[in-house]
């Protein structure tokens, strides 16, 4: 999702450009391992991009923007920030109802940009409305009215205001308010104890994806940027010990961003596997028998992994200097018959290529956990073919000639080592059957 | 200038076990099984075979790795003995080492040993299985149905075919190969079945449904050859050779280029190119008279009967509809019951064609012996994928 959401806001833009990646999320990967890093590889960024993890608390997204500011304005620095969240919920909880995964993306740098930061403020108090311990799979919460009373009605606004006398505004003068909240009218007590006028408030989107946690503050953010005029004025808020709240001004060049149709409206997908024990099953909530296939071993050589991290990482294969055949993977001799060429190969990644479906099937012999398993050829439009697993497919939508666009997925996982091996699988393009 | 192999090698004997899930068996016992027909054939003793190949795919669960099963099993006296795996084709490479040899005159007389134990897994269906440390981190999830089912949804697109259509040539395979293998003591599964019993049939990899899928078995053959004019010396005068044996292998082409349709398969056409040379045969479709080819899913057949240059190009369901190659038609394929009935005990497959098309060339084949006296049988394998693959021609006849 992360990947996802990154190339999306990174759509027309030099990847070049970035000096730094922040990912934000409270459920990443790996523990020791710079998930960041994994982030900067599949989207091919140079080796010389700085990267780094924040953790820990859900306004950890708004928290890696304040730090992309501060160092735009020290050093120039552009960054790439991305916040994500996978949050797992108990069987039978409020928060199995309310939670949702996503991801969302905000580059920050020097400059006008689409939206002028106008206000960065923090406030840390390490009030306690839900926690999740190294050793518990789940969040645990305290009551809902005394985090309302206790937390978002006395923090919040102390935040707002603060930042509203930092970018030197009234109240009345935000237009899209943005304030995760999932405890009901929280959002408008706040706005009215402040003074921000009712309409500005922002629909918290947990009809289309619910609550993303680390992702949702910037998800809000992004979906009010959708919509703004120039000169608008944004307060997003995170909470969470405390909390941050932004205020972003939005510029003239937002209105021809906003004719490109990028944005991250368009990926919320109600996905919800169904019927409900097969929602439990994906989710390791239910103990299931994976069968004997499930078996086999999934090691990962970490060696190899590494010397193919251009072609696991960002899709590479080669295109020959000799003939131009495009291929993948990339081997020393052309694959092309009429060129085999040595060592003739230049790098070209396939990560942003259209293929098309040359062959398919829907595998109900393999093991994957959510069969059947599709997979298929997928012939690019430059040239170059690989057989790949298919994702995201809804029944009926895959046939030869079928669009498919390249998204970058957990390709398997070894329960023993409990190490998660990504690759790239082919998905239909959002035209074409995505499911919605 | 090679001349080929044509006419320089006759079978001396031939043997195949009872193939099925042979809960009784380890594949030693299945391999002396075979060997102790083969032998007895040949009419000579262990002592005389100076060389052997052994072919074996799954070593994990078989018997483990190098040539040492097959002289331990056999208790062959200190002579070469090569392991040979290549998927599918492993029988039929093992079997090509043994005529090369002799042909070669490096030796008299050779052994060629194909064995595999696939019911040992605990499941049905092939072992999933790691395919490497590099595949492993950005291979499709591939199984051997799902590889092959894609054969048909290319097909359908680049004929135009519907997929009902399709779908009921392939099923017409399944049915023809089930009625032969009912006649066949040997094979594993020998019932009859019928078209709407296919049609309904679970689906396993879409459109391959689990009577279009072959049966998975245990099982060993073998064989034991010289030259025709040892053969004679030892007594044999009813004698069938080797006319050609043909071997091509992926390079990336199919699987790497965008030329390859996904519906054909370049190597069998290669092969078979140099099989019908190597054996001078010039019309297949009318020289042939018995053909035993690689129908792990009958989808493979049907497409193999045009890369066979048997049928014509989008013209393999129609001739499969019209019976050309049933039990009755002009060229019967899989009189045995094939890969559907035997099941596929990887490294014997290609040898139990060869032990079929040898049976019936000499008339011996029981109840299911072709009636016309066919003179010119071919054997076909395919290990692998579509995509990437080997793929073995090999062509007997009466000497």
């Amino acid at each position: 999702m992360a990947v996802d959401a990154a190339r999306d806001c990174l759509t027309g833009m030099d990847r070049g450009t970035l000096d730094s990646v922040v990912l934000a999320t409270t459920t990443a990967p790996f523990d020791d391992r710079l998930n960041a890093g994994i982030v900067a590889a599949a989207l091919g960024l140079a080796e010389t991009v700085a990267a780094r993890d924040s953790t820990g608390t859900f306004r950890a997204g708004l928290s890696s923007v304040f730090s992309a500011c501060d160092a735009a304005m020290a050093t120039g620095a552009t960054t790439l920030c991305v916040s994500t969240d996978a949050r797992a919920a108990a069987a039978m909880t409020p928060l199995e109802l309310g939670v949702g995964h996503a991801a969302a993306s905000v580059v920050v740098g020097p400059g006008d940009g689409l939206a002028r930061v106008l206000a960065c403020q923090s406030l840390t108090i390490d009030l306690v409305d839900h926690y999740r311990s190294r050793d518990s799979e789940f969040d645990y919460g305290w009551e809902d009215r005394w985090i309302r009373d206790e937390g978002y009605m006395k923090i919040v606004p102390r935040l707002a205001m603060a930042a509203l006398a930092e970018a030197g505004l009234q109240p009345g003068d935000i237009d899209h308010f943005c304030l995760p909240c999932q405890i009901a009218r929280v959002p408008a007590a706040v706005a009215r104890a402040v003074g921000i006028p009712e309409s500005s408030i922002r629909d918290q989107l947990v009809s289309g994806c619910g609550d993303s946690g680390t992702a949702h503050p910037i998800l809000m953010l992004v979906n009010a940027l959708e919509d703004a005029k120039p000169g608008d004025r944004i307060l997003v808020v995170a909470f969470g010990q405390g909390g941050c709240a932004l205020i972003v001004e939005v510029t003239e060049a937002m209105v021809d961003y906003q004719l490109l149709g990028t944005g991250p409206a368009k990926w919320i997908r109600r996905a919800i596997p169904s019927p409900y024990p097969k929602y439990l099953a994906l989710n390791g909530l239910l103990k299931v028998d994976p069968g004997k296939r499930a078996e086999a071993d999934k090691s990962t050589a970490l060696s190899a992994l590494y010397r193919h991290r251009d072609l696991t990482m960002h899709l590479v294969g080669g295109v020959c200097g000799k003939c131009g055949f495009h291929q993948v993977p990339r081997q020393r001799i052309c694959v092309n018959p009429e060129c085999g060429a040595l060592d003739s190969q230049v790098p070209h990644s396939f990560a942003e290529s259209t293929g098309h479906v040359a062959s398919w099937t829907a595998d109900n012999l393999t093991y994957t956990p959510d069969p059947p398993a599709y997979y298929g050829m997928i012939d690019f439009e430059e040239g170059g073919r690989l057989i790949m697993d298919f994702t995201n497919i809804a029944t009926g939508a895959v046939e030869v000639g079928t669009p498919m666009r390249m998204v970058y997925r957990i390709k398997d996982h070894d329960p023993l080592r409990h190490f998660d091996r990504y690759f790239w699988k082919a998905a239909p393009s959002p035209t074409t059957g995505e499911e919605n | 200038m090679s001349t080929g192999i044509r006419d320089r090698v006759a079978i001396l004997g031939m043997g195949c076990s009872k193939f099925g899930e042979r809960w009784d068996a380890d594949a030693e016992d299945l391999m002396v099984e075979a060997y102790q027909e083969a032998i007895a054939d040949a009419g000579i003793q262990t002592s005389e075979i100076q060389a052997a190949w052994f072919s074996t795919s799954l070593e994990d669960q078989g018997v483990g790795k190098s040539a040492i099963p097959l002289a331990t099993a056999l208790r062959l006296p200190y002579i070469p003995v090569t392991r040979v795996e290549n998927l599918c084709a492993s029988g039929t490479d093992a079997f090509r080492g043994a005529v090369y040899a002799v042909a070669a005159g490096a030796c008299d007389i050779a052994l060629a040993v194909g064995v595999e134990k696939l019911k040992d897994a605990g499941y049905g269906g092939l072992p999933q299985r790691s395919r490497g440390k590099v595949n492993d981190l950005y291979w499709a999830n591939i199984s051997a149905p799902g590889s092959f089912a894609q054969l048909a949804t290319a097909y359908r697109a680049k004929f135009g075919i519907a997929p009902e259509d399709l779908k009921r040539a392939m099923a017409h395979i399944s049915v023809k190969s089930h009625d032969n293998g009912s006649l066949n003591p040997k094979a594993h599964l020998r019932n009859r079945i019928d078209i709407p019993t296919v049609l309904a049939a679970p689906m396993i990899a879409e459109p391959i449904g689990i009577f279009d899928c072959c049966g998975v078995s245990d099982g060993a053959a073998c064989a034991i050859v010289t030259t025709p004019e040892m053969a004679r010396s030892l007594g044999k005068h009813d004698l069938v050779s080797v006319k050609a044996l043909q071997l091509a292998v992926s390079n990336g082409t199919e699987a790497q280029g965008n030329s390859w349709d996904g519906a054909h398969l370049p190597t069998t056409r290669a092969a078979a190119k140099r099989a019908y040379a190597e054996a001078g045969i010039e019309h297949p479709r009318d020289e042939l008279d018995l053909i035993e080819v690689h129908d792990c899913f009958s989808i493979t057949e049907l497409v193999t009967m045009e890369d066979l240059f048997i049928s014509s190009d989008g013209e393999a369901s129609t001739d499969v509809l019209e019976g050309f190659f049933d039990s009755d038609g002009t060229i019967p394929c899989q009189i045995d019951g094939g890969l559907k009935c035997f099941g596929h005990p990887i490294g014997a497959s290609g040898l139990r064609m060869l032990y079929e098309v040898y049976l019936q060339l000499l008339g011996r084949a029981g109840d299911r012996q072709l009636q016309k006296g066919p003179r010119l049988g071919l054997t076909h394998n395919l290990g692998g994928y579509p995509s990437s693959n080997v793929s073995s021609v090999a062509i007997l006849g009466r000497l």
